[in-house]
This record gives C-alpha cells, sequence and structure tokens, in this order.
C-alpha cells in the first residue's frame, strides 16, 4: 500500500513539476531571447505572456499527424517517444530535499547516465526514420557528438564519485553539507584542487548532451534544415522540444547535486529543496544566456573541442584526484 | 604545444566578453516598438495615395475639375465628374475617384495640377482583402460628415441671371423670326408645288 501512494505521489509529482517546467522553461526561453536581443519576447498572450505556453501547446496539439512517404514509419512513431520516456524516468532518482526522492537508489548517477544514453538513440531513430537526408546527417552528428561528451561527462563524475565515495545522489550531497565551501565546485584540499575544472567539464559536457545551442548541431537550422526535426510537425515536434527541456532539467539538476550541493544552503543555515530550485534554475538561465550569446560551433570544433580539450583535461583531473586521494 | 594553454585562456576570455556583452544588453530597455499598439510617425515627404488638399480658407479644396491630373494620368487611375451649378464660377467636382488598385504613385496628377489641389497623404497602413476598398473617393474622404454646398456669389447668379434672360430673350426672338421665315419658306414651297403640279 505505502509503495502504491509512493508511486501515485511520483507520478502525479513529476508530471506536475515537468508540465509546468516543460510549459515555463519554453517562456523564459523566448522572454530571455527576446531580451538579450533587446526585443520583448511574447506579450500578447496574457500579461507578460504567460498564457503563451499554453497556446502553443494547444497549437502543436491540434495539428495534423503527418507522416512523409519515405519515413521508416515504426520508428518514426517511436523516436520522441523514446526521447521522451527516459527524460521522465530519471526523476526517478533525483533527490530535491532530504528524503524528498521518488526512489532511493544506490546506483543513482549509474542509472541516470543509462538512461541518458537513449537521448542519442532516439535522435538517430528520427534522423533514420525521416528518410530525410538531412535528418539523417543530423543524427549521425548527434551520436558522434553525444560519445564524444559523455567519455568526459563520465571521467568527470567518476572523479565526484572517488571524492564521495559513492554514486547514491543523496550521498553525494549530504558529503557537502555545511557552507558553501564544502561544495564540490571549490577546490577541496584534501582530495583535488582541480574541481573548479572538473565543473566547468561537466557544465559544458551537459550542455553538449542535451543538444543545446552553441551545440546544438543536431538541429543546425542554417545547415540541416530543423536537422532531425526537418519532418516532425505537431505533437511530434513538441514532444522533442519538451524532451530537450526535462533533459536540460536533469542535467541542471544533476550538476546541482553533484556540484553545488544540491539542497544545502550556502551558509548552513535552513536546507531545503527551494536551495535545490534555486541553484538549478539558476544554472539553467545560464543555458539560456549562452545560447542566445554564442554562435553555433562547427562539428569539427566540437569534437576537437572535446578530444582535444576536455577529455585530456577530465583524465588528467581524474589520475590527479586518484593521487590526492591516495597520499592523503 | 605552447598554443595550448593561451588558445584556451583567451578561449575563456571571449567567452566570458560575449557573456558580458549579452548581460548588459539584456538589462537595456526593448527597443522594439509594439507596431499595432504605437506607431512611428511618418516623414511628411512619403507619397502615399493622392489626397485632396483642403483650403483653409475656403474649408473645402481647390480643384477646379480641370482634368489635367486625369488626362497625365498614366494607368488612367482617375475618374472626375463635374457639373454646373448657377451663381458658382467654373465647374463645381461632384466626384473624385481614385483607383488605387492601378495607381503606380508616379506623381503626374500632383506634377499637372496647376491649383496644387492634390499632394500624397501619409496613409501607408493600407490593407484590405478586396480590391474595392481600394477603390477612394477623394472628395468624400476630404469631407467625410458630408461635402458642403458650393458657395453661391449672388452678384453672379444675378449676372448669371440677366444674362440668361437675355439669351433667353435672343432665343425667343430668333425663334420667332425662324418661324415667321418657315412659315413664309413654307408658303412659298406651296405656291412653287402648286406651279409644279400645274406644269405635270
Ligand atoms: S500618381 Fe500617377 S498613377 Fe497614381 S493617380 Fe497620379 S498620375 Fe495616376
Ligand atoms: S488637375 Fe487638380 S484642379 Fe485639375 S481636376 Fe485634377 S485635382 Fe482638380
Amino acid at each position: 500500500m505505502d509503495e502504491l501512494i509512493r508511486l501515485l505521489s511520483y507520478f502525479v509529482g513529476i508530471a506536475a513539476f515537468l508540465g509546468f517546467n516543460l510549459a515555463y522553461l519554453g517562456w523564459v526561453e523566448r522572454k530571455g531571447a527576446g531580451h538579450i536581443q533587446r526585443r520583448n519576447g511574447p506579450k500578447e498572450v496574457g500579461p507578460y505572456g504567460l498564457i503563451q505556453p499554453l497556446a502553443d501547446g494547444l497549437k502543436l496539439m491540434s495539428k495534423q499527424l503527418i507522416v512523409p512517404a519515405a519515413a521508416d514509419k515504426p520508428l518514426y512513431m517511436a523516436a520522441p517517444i523514446l526521447a521522451m520516456v527516459p527524460a521522465v524516468l530519471l526523476f526517478v532518482a533525483i533527490p530535491f530535499g532530504e528524503g524528498i526522492v521518488p526512489r532511493q537508489f544506490d546506483f543513482g548517477l549509474l542509472m541516470i547516465f543509462a538512461f541518458a544514453a537513449f537521448a542519442g538513440l532516439a535522435v538517430l531513430m528520427a534522423g533514420w526514420g525521416s528518410g530525410n537526408k538531412y535528418s539523417l546527417i543530423a543524427g549521425t552528428r548527434v551520436v558522434s557528438q553525444n560519445i564524444a561528451f559523455e567519455i568526459p561527462m563520465l571521467i568527470t563524475a567518476i572523479t565526484v564519485v572517488m571524492i564521495t565515495g559513492t554514486m547514491d545522489l543523496s550521498e553525494i550531497v549530504r558529503h557537502q553539507a555545511g557552507g558553501f565551501w564544502h561544495w564540490n565546485i571549490f577546490p577541496r584540499f584534501d582530495s583535488s584542487l582541480l574541481m573548479p575544472v572538473s565543473f566547468l567539464i561537466f557544465y559544458i559536457c551537459s550542455m553538449a548532451e542535451t543538444n543545446r545551442a552553441p551545440f546544438d548541431l543536431g538541429e543546425a537550422e542554417s545547415e540541416l534544415v530543423a536537422g532531425y526535426l526537418t519532418e516532425y510537425g505537431g505533437m511530434g515536434f513538441g514532444i522533442f522540444m519538451m524532451a530537450e527541456y526535462a533533459n536540460i532539467v536533469i542535467g541542471c539538476s544533476l550538476t546541482t547535486i553533484l556540484f553545488l550541493g544540491g539542497w544545502q544552503c550556502p551558509f548552513g543555515i535552513l536546507p531545503g529543496p527551494h536551495w535545490f530550485f534555486i541553484k538549478m534554475y539558476f544554472l539553467i538561465w545560464c543555458f539560456v544566456w549562452m545560447r542566445w550569446t554564442f554562435p553555433r560551433v562547427t562539428l569539427w570544433g566540437l569534437l576537437n573541442l572535446s578530444w582535444k580539450y576536455l577529455i585530456p583535461f577530465s583524465l588528467v583531473n581524474l589520475l590527479l584526484t586518484a593521487l590526492f586521494i591516495k597520499v592523503f | 604545444m605552447s598554443g595550448y594553454f593561451t588558445n584556451i585562456i583567451d578561449g575563456l576570455k571571449s567567452l566570458a566578453i560575449g557573456l558580458g556583452i549579452t548581460n548588459r544588453e539584456f538589462l537595456k530597455k526593448p527597443i522594439t516598438l509594439q507596431y499595432p499598439h504605437e506607431a512611428l510617425k511618418m516623414t511628411p515627404r512619403y507619397r502615399g495615395h493622392i489626397e485632396l488638399l483642403k483650403n483653409p480658407e475656403t474649408g473645402t479644396h481647390t480643384c477646379i475639375s480641370c482634368g489635367m491630373c486625369a488626362n497625365g494620368c498614366p494607368s488612367k487611375s482617375i475618374t472626375i465628374k463635374s457639373k454646373k451649378v448657377p451663381g458658382v464660377k467654373g465647374k463645381v467636382l461632384t466626384s473624385y475617384i481614385l483607383d488605387f488598385t492601378t495607381c503606380s504613385l508616379c506623381g503626374q496628377c500632383v506634377e499637372n495640377c496647376k491649383p496644387a489641389a492634390i499632394d500624397f497623404s501619409n496613409a501607408y497602413n493600407l490593407a484590405s482583402t478586396r480590391k474595392e476598398d481600394f477603390i477612394f473617393n477623394l472628395l468624400e474622404r476630404l469631407h467625410p460628415e458630408g461635402v458642403p454646398e458650393p458657395v453661391v456669389d449672388p452678384e453672379l447668379l444675378k449676372k448669371e441671371k440677366e444674362k440668361k434672360a437675355a439669351a433667353a430673350q435672343k432665343a425667343a426672338e430668333k425663334k420667332a423670326a425662324a418661324e415667321k421665315k418657315a412659315a413664309e419658306d413654307a408658303a412659298a414651297e406651296k405656291g412653287g408645288e402648286a406651279t409644279a403640279e400645274e406644269k405635270s
């Protein structure tokens, strides 16, 4: 019975949380983009355009579903679902506060990385299933991008795991309790001095993993029409967009947990979920900010960044951390 | 290898500068003009469709219905109707139709108008789904509340009446003379006919 209630509250809670976030992150993004370019962004539908997401959703839902003649229909239809399911599933392991976690996993971090890998598969399926050469190019690009950035991301995550000695996300947060100088983002004199570098690498990788600009080579509207989204209209497109935002929420939550002390307060008072959300939304805002600041990288630049800079740095970081832990 | 770290430092620096710029712009006020709610003022030299100008002294246009605008229009977009009103000098404009669907805004009409009765308007936001909306009656546009009656000059009216009366009298005299002549002619013809009949 307890289990049932837990399950139900998880479904309701996550659905509400996700629904709210997916709708309003789109709004935040458009508003942010507008103001960065000195426009207003949405402002006509409701006060400050706050009802705009509802209007967008209604519009997308009322559109006809069109499957292109050249498409591989099962793959084409399954791709948006496969993009969305892991994104929703991953919230199972995210601890929002002390004890506020849908399910306590001993290997939460591993579980998140395992399911997050589906996102690349969904994009590849969409690219292949659309029967469109631009989509296919985008799909292959995303796969090479995901492989390139998953490696440094995992290595950095391992660094954190080595420091904290656990893969349980709640335990990682507890490890950073008491004052912001205990957070993993700052150099730790007992384990690793290179933690800021780790944070940077992890943040860049999470940006690349979610296919966000400046790493949105899968969409690349200036060269690939709309990449893997080219043939999707209506709710197929809508689900991909929602999955993107869900992935952003996951990525920023994970960064918050691993490096910014999750629900811990910077000054050691009143820890709670509000701190988690403050940090997470700040990181999300930085995503938006960067998206509208930096131009898209080339595929060449993207792979160079990963193989020449991020991977060596994360490896050196890993080795130094291991050395530090061994010595002290 | 030596360029490797400077590359990273330079790259990070330029990224930070970029973020600084967008942050600065973000905090500034948007400069978008909310068009349907607010609009810029058109420059006075903008060439919209033509319009009749109001003469502040008479409160109406100064068009003399000469038709030079309509004649000079290469697209035949202008149709003018006028009539004669007793007691008013010249002709009185009764309708000035501009077919804006064919007008090329060449300006010939404005050039041709001797009394400078027409000029380009500043109307730029014309939009409609129906062609008929672009057939403008410029006279009605000038006087939306109704075209005023032409001012009648009593002296001119009197003079005109006298002239008319004189003309009528002259015409009557002429008519009488003509009738008389016709009667005489008829009589003569009758006589002639009679002689002809006699001959045959
Ligand atoms: S602007 Fe040219 S085309 Fe238009 S009404 Fe005048 S003369 Fe005709
Ligand atoms: S040329 Fe001028 S005065 Fe003559 S009919 Fe046209 S508008 Fe009237």
